[in-house]
Formats: structure tokens, sequence, C-alpha cells
């Protein structure tokens, strides 16, 4: 028997005796199911992120031999150290162009996905001020050339993308990661669907007072849907933070690369050495974590919005 | 001057090009970066070429090299496997626990939904260079934990037996999604009718039949998109497998060849673009189809 048993059958015998209590318990009982039931799924969830915290930190000597830390009287002899850090910052790629530092990953990935966002959020959302708040003509042939485009994977343009980006001289290039990136079409519906509920008065009493269209766009309707900008924000970001495959194909210079596909090398170059690229993991994940803590509730509202709706 | 005139039509339309400005940047992106690729794309499928330069028209020859490759099935019965088992498994969990989320106090709902959410802001590639030291035989965590739990599993070579590494990935993708279902699943409880569940109650319904005939139907439309969105999304594993993989290849017997794995290594370690655009147009035919075919079914549904 392993504590993971004991804990279950705890757990089963307090149930059977909330049932058992007359009257109160057979309200309580249920609610009581539904904590631990829901208690388990976090645990599980969370494991893997412990582990991995814990994995950072542990000497190679004795990463082995503990799942998680090692006992409490260990903790002070070397056995949790920040060596894997140490070795993972200072230890140099020595590429065909010259020597690379970790620290360059960590500000490409940062420079990379800060630059796609904000060009992301200001032409989607532009795009979606168009078509919630004009009427013109074209305006539902573009609407659906839209939804049309949605319906093929993206993986069908990857071949073709591969040709223009050789032909237009842009392999190695940021600019065949920032301009493919620079727009979405969810963002353009996203933000469609948030600038609707703007009110045409207000814009109507602002183009009375003389201000121009990109004015009344800028200063007026983008600060009202600040909730989905802040959403579709930390939706771009956490895409181009995590994106692998377009980075993989088009960038080739070891200096140049972002974390997704210098931690992948990384499996490879330190086969046995499993703390240090379990450190650069640790490391990448900070980011989009705490942006995630920050716009939370701005995030799983905006994530969800198109599809109520439907 | 015009203004009072316009707004009898209903919108605020002063400049009749201020919308083109502001749908500028996408014109722009459409033309280039989805119309052009996708003419490219069809032209690409009947060519064969090596590399960027070399190009030769062949015809069908494309398809029917993919049509009679044994990898491609191999590929295609492997992303199959996994899209089926993403939706067996992982809704119906996604779904409980957005059910019981639904029914907890505010507080507590806030704090679960975040943990269980978490791991979806992790990319795939970091995902699989943790579980590629998760699923160790002997000391990974996954095979320790599955060790004390049912006694089995210890020495379990997940990444190594062909047998077990496509369930390795349908695990790994159940700790990635199943929040990101629950979130949707959710937001369409939130929206089911309360006062018909308390009458379905009142009339002596039980918890399944509540269910099954109120709140069933009413989250159908939200139920509908999590499967659609889970099919395309499964459709296109890619990264998952291939840093799982070390990047050196699909596995033992190419256990973790996915269709998006298959086009990656013509495109671009053969360097064969044009078979690589066919595979693209397979695969887009594939996705296509089967949401049409998940619509269709689904409304059929709706008439009985």
């Amino acid at each position: 028997m392993h504590t993971v048993h004991w804990v279950l059958i705890l757990a089963a015998v307090i149930y059977v005796a909330l049932r058992l209590i007359p009257g109160k318990g057979w309200k309580i009982a249920p609610a009581y199911l539904r904590v631990v039931l829901l208690a388990i799924a976090a645990f599980l969830t969370l494991t893997p992120f412990i582990w991995l915290i814990c994995s950072a930190f542990k000497d190679k000597t004795i990463m082995m031999q503990y799942t998680f830390l090692p006992p409490v009287s260990d903790w002070f002899n070397g056995s949790l150290n920040l060596e894997n850090f140490r070795r993972l910052l200072t230890e140099v790629y020595n590429s065909p162009q010259g020597p690379v530092y970790f620290w360059q990953y960590i500000v490409n990935s940062i420079f990379l996905s800060c630059t796609i966002t904000s060009i992301n959020i200001l032409f989607s959302s532009m795009a979606g001020y168009a078509l919630a708040k004009y009427r013109f003509r074209g305006r539902n042939v573009i609407a659906f050339v839209m939804i049309g485009s949605m319906m093929f994977p993206s993986m069908l343009f990857l071949a073709p993308l591969f040709e223009m980006i050789y032909k237009f001289g842009w392999m190695d290039s940021y600019l065949a990661l920032i301009v493919p990136g620079a727009i979405t079409v969810f963002g353009i519906f996203l933000f469609r669907q948030a600038m609707v509920g703007v009110p045409n008065s207000l814009l109507e009493s602002a183009r009375v007072d003389g201000a121009s269209e990109f004015r009344i766009y800028w200063e007026i309707t983008l600060p009202l849907v600040r909730p989905v900008t802040a959403a579709y924000c930390l939706i771009t970001f956490l895409a181009t933070w995590n994106a692998f495959l377009q980075p993989q194909i088009f960038v080739q210079t070891q200096s140049k690369l972002p974390l997704p596909v210098v931690l992948n090398q990384y499996i490879g170059l330190y086969v046995q050495e499993y703390g240090i690229f379990l450190a650069g993991t640790l490391l990448a994940i900070i980011p989009p974590a705490i942006l995630f803590f920050i716009l939370q509730k701005e995030f799983v509202a905006g994530l969800t919005s198109g599809a109520t709706k439907g | 001057m015009s203004a009072n005139v316009k707004k009898s039509k209903g919108g605020p339309d002063r400049h009749p090009l201020a919308p083109w400005m502001f749908l500028a940047p996408y014109l722009v992106y459409a033309a280039v970066f989805f119309a052009y690729p996708l003419l490219y794309a069809g032209w690409l499928a009947f060519h064969q070429t090596d590399g960027p330069q070399a190009s030769v028209f062949v015809g069908l020859g494309n398809f029917k090299f993919v049509f009679t490759d044994p990898m491609f099935y191999k590929a295609l019965s492997n992303t199959t496997i996994y899209a089926i088992a993403s939706i067996c498994i992982q809704l119906p969990i996604a779904l409980g626990l957005a059910m019981l989320l639904n029914n907890s106090n505010s507080r507590m709902k806030g704090a679960f939904r975040l943990m269980i959410f978490s791991p979806n802001l992790v990319g795939q590639i970091f995902v699989g260079v943790m579980f590629a030291v998760i699923f160790t035989p002997h000391y990974g965590l996954f095979n320790k934990g599955l060790n004390a739990l049912i006694g089995w599993g210890l020495e379990e070579q997940w990444l190594q037996n062909p047998d077990l590494l496509l369930p390795a990935l349908i695990i790994i993708s159940l700790w990635m999604y199943v929040g990101y279902n629950m979130i949707y699943f959710l937001a369409g409880l939130q929206s089911v009718d309360k006062q018909l569940i308390e009458a379905a109650q009142i009339d002596g319904a039980n918890a399944w039949q509540t269910f099954l005939h109120i709140t069933l139907p009413q989250i159908k439309p939200i139920a509908i998109f999590v499967v659609i969105m889970s099919t395309i999304g499964s459709y296109q594993l890619f990264e998952l497998p291939f840093a799982l993989m070390k990047g050196q290849g699909f596995g033992p017997d190419n256990a973790a060849l996915t269709i998006v794995g298959y086009l990656y290594d013509w495109g671009f370690n053969v360097g064969d673009l044009g078979t690589a655009a066919a595979i693209g147009w397979v695969l887009a035919v594939i996705i296509f189809t089967i949401s049409i075919f998940q619509i269709k079914v689904t409304r059929a549904y709706d008439v009985d």
C-alpha cells in the first residue's frame, strides 16, 4: 500500500460518513465529493510543474535519487543549488558565427513576442474597427473572405511560404516571422465583436467636434475595448512565445534563435544532464505565466467570447 | 455638415475611404500571405521541387506518391487514433470538470479553473522537453506515479516502445488541453437556464435525466464548437512528438509520425516542397471533410 491509496481510502470513508449523517449529510456529501475530485484534478495538473521546479534546483548527483526534493536535512549540504542555472547561463554554444550565451535566446524571444504582439494588436484592431463601425460596399465580401481563409489549415501555407520567404530574401531574418504574423483573422473578429458594442453616438459626437477618423479609433474606441485588447495581447504573446515551426524553418543563425528552437536542441545537447535543460524550460515558462496572472480574468472572457455567442 | 443626413442612414460614415484605410494592412496581408500562397500551394502540388530553385511539372504525381506511400497511411492512422482519443477521453473529462466547477462557489471556482488551465500556457515544445524526462523508465515522474497508484509501469519504456508511444502522446495532450476545453464548456454551462433545471428537478427528474435532456441540448452549440476545434487541432499535431523524440525522427516504428510531421519531413528534410504542398492539400481536405461531417451528424441528431 502506498500513501496514495491511504489518501483515496480516507476520502471515500469521509464521503460515506457524510452520507450517513441524517438530513444535512445528504447535501454536504456531494459538495464534499466535488471538492475532492477537483482537488485530485488540480493536483495531477500541477505535479509536473512542481517536479520541474524541484528538478531545476537539484544537483545532478541526486537528480535520479528523489522524485521531488531530498529530505530537509539534505537541503543545505549542496544537494539543492543553482548549479543548473549557472551552467545554463554561463556555458557558451560555439556556433559557426561565434559563441552564444543562453541569455541571448531569452532576449530574442522577448523581442520577437513583443514586436509581433504590438503590431498584431494594432493591425487586427484596425481591421476589426472597420468591420464593426463602417458600412461600405464590399464589407460582406471581405468578411466572407476572412471566414473562408480560416478554413484552410496553416500547414497548407508552409511550403509556399518557404519559397516566398526565400525569394523575398528574408531567410534568416526576423522579417520572415514578423510580417506573416502581423495580423490574424481571429483577432479581427475578436475586436469586431467587441467594437460593435461601442455606441455610435460617441463616435458621431467626436466627429462633430472635428476628430480625425484615426483619432476616433485610437483615442475613443480602442480604450473602450481594453479587456479584449488585454485578452488578445496574451493570446498573441503566448502563440509567438511558444512558436516553434516558423523559427525552426526560417532562422538559421544560432544567435538569432528563440527559446523553443533552442530548448529542442538542448535535449540532444545535454542528453544525460537534463537538470540544465529543465532549468531552461523553467525560465522559458515564467514570462508567459507572469503575463497570465496579470491578465487572466480578461483572458478567459476573451477566449470564450467568440464561442458563446454562436 | 452632412452628418445628420448620414446618421439617419444608420451608421457613422464620413470619409468613403476611411474603412479602406483601416483595412489596408489586412488587404495587403490577405493578398500576400493568403491569396498568393494559396494559389502557389496549388501550383506547387503539381510540381516536383528540389529546394526553392528547381521545379518540374509532374501532374498528379505528388498525390499518387502520397496515396501509395505506406508512411502516409502510418501518419494518417496515428493522427486519427490521436484525434479520436482526444475527443473521446479528453472532452468528457473536460465537461465533467466544468460541471463540477459550475456547481462550486465562486472563489474556489476561480482557483481550480486557474490551476487546471495552467498547462495550456506552456508551448508544446516545452511540454515535450519536460515529458521526455517525465516518461523515463524507473526514474521518471510518470513511471513512479503510476507505480505508486496501480503497482504497474515502473519499467515501461513509454517513448521507446512503439505500442506505448501513442498512448503517451494522448496522456500528455490530456494534461495540456483538458483545462482549455473545460473553459469553453464552463462558459456554455454558465449560460444554461437555471430555471429549466429547477423545473425539471421539481418534476422529479434525476441528475442524469436533467443532464441529458436539459443541460446537454443547451450546451450543444459550444460542444460542437469544442469537438470541431479539437479535431482540427489534433490533425495538426506536430511539435509535441517532435520535441518528445528529441528532434530525431518519429520514434520506433514511426509510432509518433503525424501528418504534419510527414509534411515537415518532405518539405524541410528532403527538400521536396511540391510533395509537402500536396500533403498540405490532403490535410486540408481531411480537416474540411471531418468538420462538415461533424456538423451534419450533430444537425441530423437534432431532428430526432
